[in-house]
């Protein structure tokens, strides 16, 4: 299994992404430069890290959508290859068009960091597969423009096509506005694309996926996408 | 040609920075603004263009980039400068 991380001017991310995989999943695992146009399907994951690509500069992801390597990532998600933004890498993914919505700032207007409690909405997708439905998670969130916004029509298509994965919930999975960290619609945290195979998320999984730390449920996600492409099923 | 362009948020996106700066202004004592909304000016310097090709050109940039269509809306005027 080959995984690519992207790496853009302001992504701070990428070393924990690549150290999880290479280190921790023992899987072969590259840079993939923003400035490079290469043909993509030589992997079977491309991760777009968290950061501040271009310095969030006109909006988070703005800029970071036109780099010569969304081009082919672009292709590669049209083709099916399996595609995970984190953070600013969901916010590059929605900002390309590759997921609905868009990601504005947070409704408190401060940049929130802690750990947050996620209820897994659904598990018939490559990436939730190894999490048990409707099952509470520990991720942390770091961000100021977390804030999910996607239009009444776009939202129900999200929720009849279950593409929502991941809510923001309270400990015993109660997705309340109490438990929203950052006003997005319906409390979503992560989405899946229609053709299931791209997932965006505001929570760092990669930041509890080292063995060394007590909190592992970012294993969760990556050992899905693992199991998925290993078996060659796609659910 | 200089080109003015005004981006704000669509009707029925959330814009928690307007609320603050509204919340500002009241504590001020301006209590006869009912609402605000803030947004983005962005000011383009256009050389070897004409106005009609300017028109499709700065439509085109403010919706690829300047703009997010899913939650911003923008208008912009063209003015000739010497």
């Amino acid at each position: 299994m080959n995984c690519g991380v992207v790496v853009f001017p302001g992504s701070n991310c990428d070393h924990d992404c690549f150290h999880v995989l290479k280190h921790v999943f023992k899987l072969k695992t590259e840079w993939v430069w923003h400035k490079d146009s290469i043909d993509l399907s030589r992997f079977d994951l491309i991760v777009l890290p968290g950061g501040y690509s271009y310095g969030d500069y006109l909006r988070a992801g703005a800029i970071a959508q036109f780099s010569s390597v969304m081009k082919e990532v672009v292709r590669f998600a049209g083709s099916g290859g399996m595609v995970l933004g984190i953070c600013n890498g969901f916010q590059i993914l929605v900002e390309s068009g590759i997921l609905p919505g868009a990601l504005i700032q947070n409704h408190a207007q401060k940049f929130i960091c802690k750990t947050v409690h996620l209820r897994v909405e659904n598990v018939s997708n490559s990436f939730s597969r190894e999490c048990v439905h409707k099952s509470v998670l520990n991720l942390p969130i770091a961000h100021h423009q977390g804030n999910y916004f996607i239009g009444s029509d776009g939202l129900r298509q999200l929720e009849d096509n279950r593409q929502v994965v991941f809510r923001y919930c309270g400990p015993a999975g109660e997705a309340t506005e109490e438990f929203n960290p950052n006003g997005s619609v319906s409390n979503i945290a992560g989405i899946i694309n229609e053709g299931r195979n791209v997932m965006g998320l505001m929570p760092h999984p990669e930041r509890c996926a080292d063995p060394a730390w007590s909190n592992r449920d970012g294993q969760l996600i990556f050992k899905s996408i693992i199991n998925s492409l290993q078996s060659g099923v796609s659910v | 040609m200089l080109a003015k362009i005004h981006i704000k948020f669509k009707d029925g996106v959330l814009d928690p920075q307007g609320n603050a700066v509204h919340h500002a202004l009241k504590d001020l004592g301006y209590n006869e603004v009912s609402a605000i909304q803030m947004g983005k000016y962005i000011e383009l310097r256009l050389n070897g263009i004409s106005k009609e090709e300017a028109e499709t050109r700065v439509k085109e940039m403010c919706e690829k980039l300047f703009a997010n269509t899913v939650i911003e809306s923008y208008q912009f005027t063209l003015d000739s400068v010497e």
